[in-house]
């Protein structure tokens, strides 16, 4: 029903729907906003919904901690709990971790957020990792998106700190023990580490400043910079419009989906709405970090066989993959490089992830515009380097359960760490073996099968006796997904305009060697047309 | 740069979309094929069953409908089960009961309204896919220049490169301007105290006594049996006013060996008494509790990054990260017979820092 009556003309079709619009439009232009992206293409494909996983999990923090907030109290103000858990009753503890535990236990519906928050935390730091993997094994990080695939490394590093820092803050032991590693590692940094751990302690450790700043940290700094990056990464994904996977009819020019309004958004909101479903299911079932059972902190019992947040195992477990003696004093001062070199380690290798797209870009001198996305295969040596990377990864993550495999298994400590030493060293060079070899075996198979077609498992006797198998032939758009690749050549060197050959080129003549010496050309039509003549 | 790239430009030929696409930009060592298969373009469209058959269009809608109001019926629920399933302290199952019930509602009501809208979305809305063209992300030339232009324009105007004096004062004082702000974060921590010489010192002094973590009862060398081991703590440790760093550098753990297993270097004789010997907590590799004594072997296992040390050879490290032995409390006991210390720690305890040398 309309209620107005100044604008009748206005008013006289669409009833209330059309007046508001057009108030709104009168103030807001709005309607560009809707021609331009109402009808935007988005392509379909379960490999990107990963990305929307992420999103949306990230929702659901935002949601659900800012339901804690209001419970939370970020003091280490020491109270004596006198909460409806007996077990701890009377116990002298951390104001934080008496509200973490009234949120629990006093608060109906209160362990069900804190368990919603913790499960989609963990889920939005697995889901990052996943996407992340699906834009580094499709190429979709290459021009244009290089610099989005960087913010998205940014944020799944910021992930990180929100777990560590919100893991950190109902100081129950396990989180101060954390916080005592934490503490460690930052001593071992030369020159500033020491100094660096008094200010963030504010003095000795624990202190009681920690829990306060690091929930500034998790509520305040870190959630604006994450959805400052997501903006970004967003606006980004709209400004390059998205990938697809090569298929008849897309090309580099063309983007193939369904429209905003109204297919994507039913699917993407509905697909919001089922990520949210799971995680509440998973809270309701699962108990997640019962810090009840733990005990407020105190920096002396022992806990073994303890966990951190499986995004954190990966930097634990590097630490106990070091070699004994690792640490020495000179010039009168410690090196630890027992802690440094994990610290290094693992720099080095955010770095080589985060600066990938433009490594892989010098060495092809490619500068076109990416839009399609590359079948693993079809890039062997890339393909090899991400698993190399995964197998490195996956070293240092199972080493943060060495204690676990030792005792499940009944092997010693020694021998397991020792195992995963030669696993994170070696593992790499095997799995890019592997995966390479892997690659091209398809690749070739590709090949046969565009060129040959499928076989059919049909045996014909031929009139001189012999006996063929009859080969299927792939309509053309089969064949098509099998040949719409590109492949490289290693560089050639040739002197530049001033008749020098430059060490840089040398380089990357060298590295392009190595990644592109094994080539498997896609079909071209005059192969096609002989393997016709062939049957 | 065309130069260095045998980037297959010899071939190029008339592949059309293959040349369209070389056109954004150098493809660098790319083989561009010039006989490539061709795009066949799309296949026919086939359309769903919802699209051919009214029975199954209906269904659909049914379904869609029905998983809507089953959210709604879900949202109740929860609200019921919030009033159902009250917290009750006497009984610690109420809580699982709670969450289990309320969240059970709220999951409800969330899958429904998402399975419906995806079922929606596949099943019955206009399912052609659409096309939208690409452009270079890189806008028009004309753009580009005006853009030029108008930083240009704005030097121009404001003599930013010409004015050279102005333009570098403002750095300088744009680099200023934030280091006050950097300074005082110098207040995090307390402003009259250095973290080296705070780390060099525990709360043991000669003679305080051995307690028992957390109680703090003093120990008699007579308690200590062979074989076992206790966690201790300085006594009045638990009236100080910070008690937990305190213990995170004074936590003691101590154990009593058979003499003749004890490999005591000359300047530690004194140490032990009677081979009950008192070591730090605290591991010298990032400072976890070292507390898991293996008593056969006289072992301890830090279980954070499994870091041991040989108590039998003044705990020195044995296997894992950690570098330096923990360091050991000398102690002795006084005339009633408790156990009590003889001086701190003689050397810094806990994670290796850069001042320690
Ligand atoms: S803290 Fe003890 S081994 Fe790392």
């Amino acid at each position: 029903m309309s209620t107005t009556t100044a604008a009748p003309r206005a008013a006289k079709k669409g009833g209330f729907t059309a007046a508001a619009a057009n108030y709104l439009e009168d103030r807001t232009s709005m309607s560009a906003a809707v021609r331009e992206f109402g009808r935007k293409i988005f392509p379909d494909h379960w490999s990107f919904l990963l990305g929307e996983v992420a999103l949306y999990s990230f929702i659901v923090i935002l949601l659900s901690g800012t339901f804690l907030t209001f419970f939370f109290q970020a003091s280490q103000a020491s109270v004596i709990y006198d909460g409806s858990f007996v077990p701890l009753k009377g116990v002298e503890m951390s104001s934080a971790m008496s509200s973490t535990l009234n949120i629990s236990f006093d608060i109906r519906g209160g362990l069900l957020m804190r368990q919603v928050h913790h499960w989609a935390a963990l889920l939005f730091v697995a889901s990052i990792g996943l996407h992340m993997l699906r834009i580094y094994f499709t190429g979709a990080f290459r021009k244009p998106r290089e610099l989005n695939w960087v913010i998205g490394f940014v944020l799944f590093i910021l992930a990180m700190a929100e777990g560590f820092t919100g893991y950190s803050l109902p100081d129950d032991l396990l989180s101060g023990n954390g916080l005592r590693i934490i503490d460690g590692l930052i001593k071992g940094i030369p020159l500033v580490g020491t100094w660096i751990s008094f200010l963030l302690f504010g003095g000795e450790f624990p202190g009681t400043a920690i829990v306060g700043r690091l929930y500034t940290l998790h509520i305040l700094l870190l959630p604006a910079l994450v959805l400052a990056m997501i903006a970004l990464h967003l606006l980004f994904v709209v400004v390059h419009k998205h990938t697809q996977y090569a298929g008849p009819g897309r090309t580099q020019e063309n983007v193939i989906g369904y429209p905003v309004l109204p297919v994507y958004a039913a699917k993407a909101g509905g697909f919001f709405f089922i990520v949210f479903g799971v995680v509440v299911l998973m809270a309701s079932f699962f108990t997640i970090n019962p810090i009840w059972n733990y005990g407020p902190y105190d920096p002396s019992p022992v806990s073994a066989g303890t966990q951190p947040d499986w995004y954190i195992g990966f930097a634990d477990g590097a630490l106990r993959l070091i070699p004994p003696g690792w640490e020495f004093v000179w010039l009168n001062h410690t090196w630890s490089f027992n802690i440094l070199t994990p610290l290094i380690v693992i720099g080095v290798f955010i770095v080589l992830v985060m600066f990938y797209p433009f490594i892989e870009s010098w060495i092809t001198g490619d500068r076109r515009e990416h839009h399609i996305l590359d079948r693993p295969r079809n890039a062997p040596t890339r393909t090899a380097i991400g698993a190399a990377g995964v197998t490195f990864y996956a070293g240092l993550w199972a080493a943060a359960s060495s204690d676990l495999i030792a005792t499940h298994f009944m092997l010693t400590i020694e021998g397991v760490i020792h195992a995963i030493q030669a696993i994170v060293v070696l593992g790499p060079f095997v799995a890019f073996f592997i995966a390479k070899r892997v690659c091209l075996a398809l690749q070739k198979k590709d090949r046969s099968i565009a060129l040959h077609g499928y076989e059919s498992g049909r045996i014909v006797r031929l009139p001189g006796g012999e006996y063929i198998e009859v080969h299927e032939r792939l309509d053309e758009y089969e064949r098509w997904r099998l040949v719409s690749f590109e492949s490289y050549q290693p560089l050639m060197l040739r002197p530049n305009s001033r008749g020098k050959i430059t060490v840089g080129q040398r380089v990357r003549a060298g590295i392009s060697r190595w990644f592109f010496e094994d080539r498997i050309a896609p079909v071209t039509m005059r192969e096609l047309e002989e393997g016709h003549g062939h049957h | 740069m065309a130069q260095d790239d045998n980037g297959g430009h010899e071939l190029t030929t008339a592949n059309s979309s293959a040349v369209e696409h070389a056109r954004a930009g150098d493809p660098g060592t790319a083989v561009i094929v010039q006989d490539a298969v061709p795009n066949p373009g799309f296949p026919t469209h086939r359309p769903r069953i919802t699209d051919i058959n009214p029975v199954k269009q209906r269904r659909a809608e049914r379904v869609v409908y029905t998983l809507f109001y089953l959210s709604i019926v879900g949202s109740i629920w929860a609200i019921a089960a919030y009033m159902m399933f009250p917290i009750e302290s006497s009984d610690p199952g109420s809580v699982r009961l709670n969450t289990l019930f309320i969240g059970l509602g709220i999951a409800l009501a969330l899958l429904a309204i998402g399975i419906g809208a995806v079922h929606w979305g596949k099943a019955l809305m206009y399912e052609q896919e659409g096309i939208d063209l690409r452009h270079p992300v890189r806008g028009s030339e004309v753009t580009i220049e005006r853009a030029v232009e108008i930083f240009q324009e704005a030097d121009q105007e404001s003599g930013f490169s010409r004015r050279t004096v102005v333009r570098n004062s403002l750095i300088g004082a744009l680099i200023a301007f934030p280091l006050p702000a950097i300074v005082l974060f110098r207040g995090l921590g307390p402003q009259n105290q250095n973290p080296v010489t705070l780390l060099s010192h525990t709360m043991w002094k000669a003679g305080t006594r051995l307690t028992r973590d957390p109680e703090g009862t003093p120990i008699k060398a007579t308690d200590v049996t062979l074989g076992s081991a206790f966690h201790v703590i300085p006594e009045g440790l638990n009236e100080t006013p910070d008690p937990l760093e305190e213990k995170a550098k004074a936590a003691v753990l101590l154990m009593r060996l058979n003499p003749a297993d004890l490999n005591v270097s000359p300047a530690r004789k004194t140490w032990n008494y009677n081979g009950i010997v008192a070591y730090s907590k605290i591991c010298t590799h990032v400072g976890c509790p070292v507390a898991l004594y293996e008593q056969q072997t006289h072992h301890l296992l830090c279980p954070c990054h499994q870091s041991q040390f040989d108590i039998t050879h003044e705990a020195k490290v044995i296997f894992g990260p950690a570098k330096r032995p923990l360091p050991q409390l000398p102690i002795t006991v006084d005339a009633e017979g408790y156990l009590v210390a003889r001086s701190d720690f003689t050397e810094p305890v806990g994670p290796s820092f850069w001042e320690r040398n």
